[in-house]
């Protein structure tokens, strides 16, 4: 099988879809080159710097037949258009006791390791995910970013895909054709006995990373990808911790309230998956501050693979470290 | 005064006339707590809704704003269907989870009200690049009032309009009073529509309670935008009769002598003098009865609203995703 880029299956799926339907155009504040020479200035169109208008405006020609795709760049930039997110396109179709179809595909990069400090290194799905009314996913293979933005073209309903940015430049196998995944399906990345790690975007790569170093510690550990934010899989997350009996979420944002507290949720909610549990689960998340410049204190900040196996050890040890929120890593 | 037959004024003082006895069985059915939230009553300002409609096919969009009711009915509403939205019924326009802040009829290009200042300028914006990009000659409408006209999308949305020469007309029913607070106050030039030269569009203001002025100007800017020479700005003067809302507790802050001043200018009166005293073509009889209609057509809305199941309560979980 051929090997591309995330970054590159990105636009190939975008490239496909526009191919498919003539009713898909491209809005964003830069248009991408390779769309702008294949389909020129009327459907990939650079706008003014002006997120607002420019996400209100997809919502009117969902609204009237068309199906735009919006790549707001940075999710950074998705809260100049806040309004528009929240109060326009996740209730629209409900409010209007769902007369119309409003496709749309927001595109934006999320997470940090890049050096870029507070405003430019967010991830910040779970202010989305508290929303109901819009779809969400986050790929952390080419296979499945490629899979998961045709198929939110396809979607009647306002989606966002939520880019990983440091896995723009990962390669990955993807097949040639129509690769299409389903929002909602889980994927196991890693099959394993003893602990389950649901991971996201990058690090389901630390995951199976750390992975690898605990087997040869005897540690077996299954690596669950939810792919899809909303709709969750929550029959995937619980079958595993239920074969596995214990629990460990790794998220590159915050723990307050973010979509590592909904997993860990959904799993204790659940009376044969609680019954199952042998330890108290563990979340390894960002620490509660805004993203640093400097190398040394971004590195702290985020979580890695070395976070991660440390708490798959205290998990399988029954030591559970009590606050994923608290300031210090534990690790 | 204008070109416009006395057959077409007519249909004109016919549709004013519905959304001010619409809006006053709104407010009278609010105040009986026989509907719910809020009302934002459109009586003083339908002049302006039915001069721009006037000029619009089926095929045109529109968008509207909190005070949605007029922009509705002059668009071709059904008034049935309106009334059950705001009783809260099943065969209302959104099922019932809309109310009168989120009536719309995507069938007749009505895309909505919308709850938020300033919110429907770049989503009408939207409308008219779709509208552009069909190459059929329509044209999208956006409505919204004085104090919108200071909010960021309104900004945005007139650089991008005229950027890309869209179809779009930009109305705005400048009735003096953003909830209280004034726009001699709070807008930073003389007319909203002295914004339209930094923007690179015409801007043009009219008599907002002059049904014919506002058909005038609204049907020069769609011919601009058919042809596809970009958007315009409209600013209508007007007033709104009535409070900001409808809510008891709304306290209202306009000066008596102001508000005595725009309720003897009623558009209303106005176009009905124009056409029987001055053009001799509306006696008081004809009138008498044409008012009579409206009102057993709002009689008739109401008691199907009152007729009109509510929506079971599971069906607050339908429509949050198309299927």
């Amino acid at each position: 099988m051929r090997t591309i880029t995330y970054g590159a299956a990105i636009m190939e799926a975008v490239a496909e879809e526009m191919r498919r339907d003539p009713k898909t155009f491209h809005l964003s504040t830069d248009a991408p080159g390779p769309l702008l020479a294949e389909f020129g200035p009327e459907r990939v169109r650079a706008t003014p710097i002006t997120e607002s208008a420019l996400t209100g405006m997809a919502i009117g020609a969902a609204g009237s037949g068309y199906r735009p795709i919006v790549d707001w760049r940075l999710v950074t930039f998705s809260f100049v258009a806040m309004d528009q997110v929240v109060n326009q396109a996740a209730k629209i179709h409900y409010m209007f006791g769902g007369q119309a179809r409003f496709p749309i595909l927001f595109r934006t990069t999320v997470g940090g390791g890049t050096r870029r400090a507070a405003q430019h290194s967010q991830s910040p799905y779970s202010m989305f995910m508290n929303l109901a009314g819009l779809k969400m996913a986050l790929p952390s293979t080419p296979r499945d970013v490629k899979g998961l933005i045709k198929t939110a073209i396809r979607d009647d309903n306002p989606v966002i895909v939520f880019e990983a940015g440091r896995l723009a430049a990962q390669q990955g196998e993807v097949p040639d054709g129509d690769v299409t995944i389903p929002l909602g399906v889980a994927d196991v990345k890693r099959e394993g006995r003893d602990v389950t790690v649901v991971a996201l975007a990058w690090l389901v790569h630390e995951a199976l990373a750390a992975a690898q170093r605990l087997a040869a510690e005897g540690i077996s550990v299954e690596v669950v990808d939810p792919r899809s934010l909303v709709p969750m899989d929550a029959d995937a997350i619980r079958a595993s911790v239920r074969k596995t009996g214990r629990l460990v979420v790794a998220d590159e944002a915050g723990a307050t309230a973010g979509a590592s507290a909904e997993i860990v949720a959904l799993v204790t909610e659940h009376p044969q998956t609680f019954a199952a549990l042998q330890a108290p689960p563990e979340r390894v998340c960002a620490l509660p501050v805004p993203i640093p410049y400097a190398p040394s204190l971004e590195d702290h900040v985020f979580p890695d693979r070395e976070r991660i196996a440390a708490a798959v050890r205290r998990v399988v040890a029954g030591e559970g470290r009590g606050d994923a929120r608290r300031t210090t890593t534990g690790g | 005064m204008s070109a416009v037959t006395p057959q077409t004024q007519r249909a004109m003082l016919r549709t004013m006339q519905t959304i001010r006895r619409f809006e006053e069985r709104a407010s009278e059915d609010f105040h009986a707590g026989r509907i719910h939230g809020v009302v934002h009553c459109y009586i003083g300002e339908e002049a302006v809704a039915v001069g721009v409609c006037a000029a619009l096919t089926d095929e045109d969009r529109i968008i509207s704003t909190h005070r949605g009711h007029g922009h509705c009915i002059a668009k071709g509403a059904d008034l049935d269907r309106m009334m059950a939205e705001l009783y809260g019924r099943e065969t209302g326009y959104c099922k019932g989870k809309g109310g009168s802040m989120h009536i719309a009829d995507f069938r007749i290009g009505m895309l909505g009200a919308n709850g938020i200042v300033a919110g429907g300028i770049a989503i009408i914006t939207g409308a008219g690049l779709a509208a552009q990009l069909d190459g059929k000659g329509r044209v999208a409408v956006g409505f919204f009032g004085d104090g919108a006209s200071n909010a960021g999308p309104f900004h945005e949305s007139l650089n991008i309009a005229a950027c890309w020469k869209l179809p779009v007309i930009y109305v705005c029913e400048n009735n003096l009073w953003a909830v209280n607070t004034p726009a001699s106050a709070s807008v930073s030039v003389r007319d909203v529509a002295d914004r339209a030269a930094g923007y690179g569009m015409p801007g043009v203001v009219v008599d907002g309670n002059d049904v014919l002025a506002v058909h005038e100007a609204a049907a020069a800017a769609v011919t601009r935008a058919r042809a596809g020479e970009g958007p315009t700005l409209i600013e209508c003067k007007t007033y709104r009769h009535r409070r900001h809302t409808e809510r008891p507790d709304q306290p209202d802050d306009r000066p008596d002598e102001e508000v005595r001043t725009w309720l003897a200018r009623d558009p209303i009166a106005r176009l009905k003098d124009h056409l029987g005293r001055q053009q001799g073509q509306l006696g008081e009889a004809e009138w008498q009865a044409m008012d009579a209609e409206i009102r057993a057509a709002v009689e008739a809305a109401v008691a199907f609203a009152e007729a009109s199941p509510v929506p079971p309560p599971e069906a607050a979980l339908q429509d949050v995703f198309a299927d």
